[in-house]
């Protein structure tokens, strides 16, 4: 069977904001519906059938079970074009694009959208498992004393609602407490991490400003700008912030050198390579390859968000490439540390040395903002933009860690 | 937008309009839009020479009435024994008044003969159609005088007539036909035109090349084709993007990239596309042909382009600053020239087509000048210096290049002037009203219709005949 080459054709995403900012009101959905909308736009597509549309978010409320579809039917897209939802943590974005490129390369479809969108503002509150199981049991029971009978055993702070956590389920620690510990571990410095920050910022702010993003994103609810962004950080205002994450005097993590909760959308455009051309859309780049990876965190063998360095050596061996071979290298910056501890895991464990001159070149998410789900595409439409304005035959490796100790990375190749 | 004084809230109540209408501010007529003829018959009164008006009505299926004509034996006695013109049994839509053949001042008096019956006798929203030869296809210093004159009559009775309907002049020059003329008539002819009175423009031959026919399909004239507008996320813009929409046009909506929202919000609503582009960038052209290229298929190009695009940064002369004087200037001047001079490349993929439509946007404060707007009376001036130059430039490839100039239009814009202005502003002319960005829209389409290549290097103004520099 002879696969098909599947291409970027181009891709949007909102602004990204803070938290509690400016899209406080907006759901994922209202997210990911106006992210689609202005691909829809950007790429004449209003009416159209697509092959499909797949994307997801991390933080869903159980409204959210046909997210995809629910934006589909809201944008200006045929409703005859079907949508599927995935899941796969701060992943979810790249793996919808690995989804939807092997549909391509198969046959099965000749073009989709992929991304995601999140909403750390609106994430689901919930009702505490006393209240739930008492709910229950009351929904059962015949008689109204029965009824009432069953919430008879809770407790006021019972009925406190729930907000929601990044906790890992089976570690209990945060995101950021089980960072702290891969940073110790790999003695990850408070100044590489602060060095790494300010130039995500300087990067981010000047691809703004040289209009990078001038057909890579639209504006939403009058934002038009990422806002975690500060264009002005210095060396010294990053090296002022106190510790958030890790305890005593060693602690190096600060709100500045880790990712701020954040709301956004961001989908890339795919389709087969010759039926791109045929109907005269942009030929990006080309997605070679994908691959996952899985780490041993629980036990403490290995580290939580390291998993993407057991994944590209797999990926790179597949295909016959090194790091040497790359012109990009978009290491998702969850934090910092991360992102310095995975280069230098692949540093010791023989992979090889990250160039830091063709790192997260226009700047990651530490600048930009991390809306969990929507950060592969924010990765891939940006990465794909770079790959063409340099030529055929570069290359980008794209490598993202997730809750659960996963990692999902990828192959692009400018076109 | 500014919030509503307590004078405008008083005034737009039911008692504060009844005390508007007794000083004098009558509720301004309702204005016929849109693509509909007039419910009245049409008259034609085709005077000595003339002919070309009878044949342009026949190629838009138009079969005319035989205008009435004042003259002493057909005048009646009233009541009190005056003379009165003859009366239309039935009010006509319109009046057709074809003078080209009219060279000497004493045929004048054949327009006053066929005009004074008109002048009360019209329906609402009616319209008054005078054709002429332009002076530079007469002979002779009375004849090139006379055709001025019919000018002074146009411009006279758009001001005396009333219920939202006007008149308008068509000057043909050397060798200009029916068919040339015919679009011009038809926009005249229908709502599209509500807000253009007064004016006078002219019709020259179609070009060797331009593809329009008489016979375009007049329901969906843009079908299959490309065009560019700028500035289209809101406003007059988006009412130019939707009214080409609506006439089968693909539109490409262009606007800041800060103005995305609006603007995908506009591309999507008409099924065209958004392309986000500060129009002012050095490669904003090869931008948007790229564009075009790539979004629209590789051998598409461009049909028109709508430079409709443009700021404002008022301030009085003596507290004008460089920096707000020459932003005014380079988007709403420089960028076109140089959006224009790469699209016009022949052998640009996306760019503009053989046979194209250029149209920019002038505006009054161009023609008459506008305390607090040097800056944008230069540019907008500018545009219609530079519509005239390209018309010259262009004048051997079938491109038209034109231009519009709104007047006193109700916009975001115009509705931050402060109430008592604004009112003023709006009902200073003979329409008595602020036009709508439809009439804009209307206008501009109908310079880019494929039967518009008879109209080349002029400049239209929407203005409701505005008193200033009328």
């Amino acid at each position: 069977m002879v696969l098909r080459n599947a291409v970027v054709v181009g891709g949007n995403r909102t602004p990204f904001t803070k938290a509690g900012g400016r899209f406080a009101a907006a759901s994922a959905q209202d997210l990911l519906t106006s992210a689609l909308d202005g691909l829809v736009a950007r790429f004449g597509l209003a009416g159209q059938q697509m092959g499909q549309v797949t994307a997801g978010a991390v933080l869903k409320h159980t409204r959210d079970f046909n997210l995809t579809r629910e934006a589909v039917l809201g944008s200006a897209l045929s409703p005859h074009t079907p949508a599927t939802d995935v899941a796969m943590a701060c992943g979810t974005g790249m793996e919808a694009i690995a989804t939807i490129a092997n549909k391509i390369r198969l046959g099965q479809i000749d073009n989709g959208i992929a991304g995601g969108a999140d909403s750390a503002s609106d994430a689901p509150i919930v009702v505490s498992e006393a209240l739930r199981r008492a709910m229950l049991t009351a929904s059962r029971a015949k008689s109204v004393l029965d009824r009432v009978k069953a919430f008879a055993s809770l407790v006021p702070a019972d009925l406190i609602p729930v907000p929601p956590t990044v906790n890992e389920a089976r570690t209990g620690l945060s995101m950021g407490e089980s960072q702290a510990i891969t940073t110790r571990k790999w003695g990850i410095t408070r100044e590489a991490q602060d060095e790494m920050a300010l130039a995500s910022h300087r990067n981010l702010a000047k691809a703004w400003d040289a209009g990078f993003f001038d057909d890579l994103v639209t504006g939403y609810l009058g934002v038009t700008r990422d806002t975690v962004l500060r264009a002005d950080t210095t060396a010294d205002k990053l090296a002022a912030l106190k510790p958030v994450f890790g305890r005593g005097d060693d602690a190096t993590m600060t709100a500045g050198n880790s990712t701020a909760l954040s709301d956004g959308a961001a989908l890339v455009l795919m389709a087969e390579e010759e039926w791109a051309k045929e109907h005269g859309w942009p030929t990006l780049a080309r997605i070679v390859d994908t691959q996952l990876g899985a780490a041993d965190y629980v036990t403490g063998a290995e580290d939580l968000l390291l998993a993407p360095t057991r994944a590209i050596p797999v990926l790179l061996e597949r295909n016959g490439l090194t790091l040497d071979d790359f012109d990009f290298l978009e290491i998702h910056e969850a934090f910092a540390s991360t992102a310095l501890a995975t280069i230098k895991a692949l540093e010791q464990g023989g992979v090889g040395v990250v160039d830091p001159s063709k790192l997260n070149v226009n700047g990651s998410s530490l600048a930009a903002g991390h809306p969990f789900a929507a950060t592969g595409a924010r990765i891939v439409a940006s990465l794909a933009k770079m790959l063409a304005a340099k030529g055929p035959g570069s290359r980008g490796l794209v490598s993202i860690c997730t809750a659960g100790g996963q990692g999902v990375t990828a192959i692009l190749e400018g076109i | 937008m500014t919030g509503t004084s307590f004078l405008e809230t008083l005034y737009n109540t039911r008692p504060g309009r009844a005390v508007a209408r007794r000083a004098g501010l009558a509720d301004p007529p309702k204005l016929r839009r849109g693509r509909t003829e007039p419910t009245g018959h049409t008259a034609l009164a085709t005077l000595p020479g003339g002919g070309v008006g009878a044949e342009t009505l026949s190629l838009l299926g138009i079969a005319p009435s035989t205008a009435l004509v004042d003259v002493p034996e057909h005048r009646t006695k009233d009541e009190r024994g005056r003379d009165v013109p003859p009366a239309y049994s039935t009010r006509p839509g319109a009046l057709v008044v074809d003078a080209t053949g009219v060279r000497e001042i004493g045929q004048l008096e054949l327009l006053r003969q066929v005009l004074r019956p008109a002048m009360r006798g019209l329906e609402r929203s009616g319209r008054i159609i005078i054709l002429a030869t332009d002076a530079s296809a007469v002979d002779g210093l009375e004849a090139k005088a006379v055709a001025q004159g019919i000018d002074g009559i146009n411009r006279t009775i758009g001001k005396e007539l009333r219920g939202g309907s006007t008149s308008n002049l068509l000057f043909l020059t050397e060798g200009a036909t029916a068919g040339d003329l015919s679009s011009s008539v038809s926009f005249l002819l229908e709502g599209r035109s509500a807000f253009v009175d007064g004016q006078a423009w002219r019709i020259a031959p179609r070009k060797d090349g331009d593809e329009g026919t008489t016979g375009a399909d007049r329901g969906a004239p843009f079908a299959g084709r490309i065009v560019v507008v700028t500035g289209a996320a809101r406003g007059i813009g988006a009412a130019i993007a939707r009214t080409f929409a609506r006439d089968g046009a693909t539109v490409v909506a262009v606007d800041v990239p800060a103005a995305g929202e609006n603007l995908s919000a506009v591309a999507n609503e008409l099924g065209g596309s958004a392309l986000q582009l500060d129009i002012t960038a050095d490669d904003a052209g090869a931008r948007i042909a790229r564009h075009v290229a790539s979004i629209h298929g590789g051998d598409t190009k461009i049909w028109a382009i709508v430079h409709n695009a443009g700021i404002t940064r008022d301030k009085m002369l003596a507290n004008l600053d460089e920096k707000l004087w020459g932003s005014v200037l380079e988007v709403n001047l420089a960028a076109e020239i140089r959006i224009d001079a790469v699209l016009l490349d022949r052998d640009l993929p996306g760019g503009l087509a053989d046979c194209a439509r250029i149209v920019g946007i002038a505006s009054t404060s161009g023609v008459a000048g506008n305390k607090g707007q040097t800056n944008y009376a230069a540019s907008k001036a500018g545009v219609m210096g530079l519509v005239w130059a390209m018309a010259e430039e262009l004048a051997d490839r079938p491109i038209t290049a034109n231009a519009v100039a709104p007047g006193f239009i109700e916009t975001d814009m115009t509705a931050a002037i402060p109430f008592v202005s604004r009112e003023i502003f709006r009902r200073t002319n003979s329409l008595q009203q602020g036009g709508q960005p439809v009439d804009v829209a209307e206008t501009i389409v109908h310079l880019c219709d494929p039967a518009s290549g008879g109209v080349n290097g002029q400049v239209i103004r929407v203005c409701g005949q505005n008193l200033v520099g009328a």
